[in-house]
């Protein structure tokens, strides 16, 4: 299944995009997402202990399940205000 | 007149605006309409730490940062009784330019000033959007506090500031 992954500030600086399409294991956890893109951005992974998750702009976990066609966001510590 | 609640814009922000969406809502029949309005406004001020700051560029996830305004919203409906509303801006702000507003219309005082307090300080904990700063000599994304909502801690943290003035 396909899913749609953005980045946020520092995250998508690091990874030179904000937004991009990869196919994940059918029945993938956010964490499993996480993982092949830290596997394909060793430098997101930095972040593994301070980031935030979105499914579909719903603030989410590591272990929510992620469907076909979800979009999944990866959100570095917050500096709104 | 707007009488949006809550609003993520790259557009410069306007105070009346809120304060209509604030002040409206509690025109209803019967009106007696608030006895207290408070707000507050952030700018971008010209330095931090040590450093001389040009400008900042504000960045958002826009869906879910209107969300948890709603979601905050609720919190502060939760414990006072208030009519908010929060506005934020997007995109490049120059010194003194406001980044946020919000309006907070009750009609007791102490409602109001809280309130306006705890939606600030719940802000940085859980809205999702980031400030680059763009000083002299270089650049740096802020970051802040990892945004989790259901962290009971941050909430009560910000109900006590808010409480303590």
């Amino acid at each position: 299944m396909q899913v749609t992954i953005r980045l946020f500030a520092r995250l998508r600086d690091l990874a030179g995009t904000g937004e991009l399409a990869r196919d994940i294991e059918e029945g993938a956890t956010v964490g499993a997402v996480w993982g092949t893109l830290t596997g394909e951005f060793p430098a997101l992974a930095e972040y593994e202990s301070s980031i935030s998750t979105a499914v579909n702009a719903e603030y989410s976990r590591m272990d929510s399940a992620v469907s076909d066609g979800d979009e999944v966001a990866f959100l570095p510590p917050v500096s709104g205000g | 007149m707007s009488t949006t609640r809550y609003r993520v814009t790259h557009d410069p922000l306007r105070l009346d605006d809120l304060i209509d969406a604030v002040t409206a809502s509690l025109d209803g029949d019967p009106p007696p309409g608030p006895g207290a309005l408070s707000t507050f406004v952030g700018l971008v001020r010209d330095h931090n730490v040590d450093r001389r700051v040009l400008r900042l560029e504000y960045e958002g996830y826009e869906p879910l940062a209107l969300r948890v305004f709603e979601r905050i919203g609720q919190e502060t409906a939760d414990r006072w009784d208030v009519q908010m509303a929060l506005h934020h801006r997007l995109g490049v702000l120059q010194i003194g330019e406001a980044s946020v507003m919000i309006a907070v219309a009750s009609p007791h005082r102490a409602d109001a000033f809280a309130a306006c307090r705890f939606v600030i300080e719940r802000i940085k904990q859980i809205v999702p959007i980031w400030k680059h700063e763009f000083f002299e000599g270089g650049d740096v994304w802020i970051e802040g506090a990892t945004a989790n909502p259901d962290d009971d801690g941050a909430r009560e943290n910000a109900y006590r500031l808010a409480s303590d003035g």
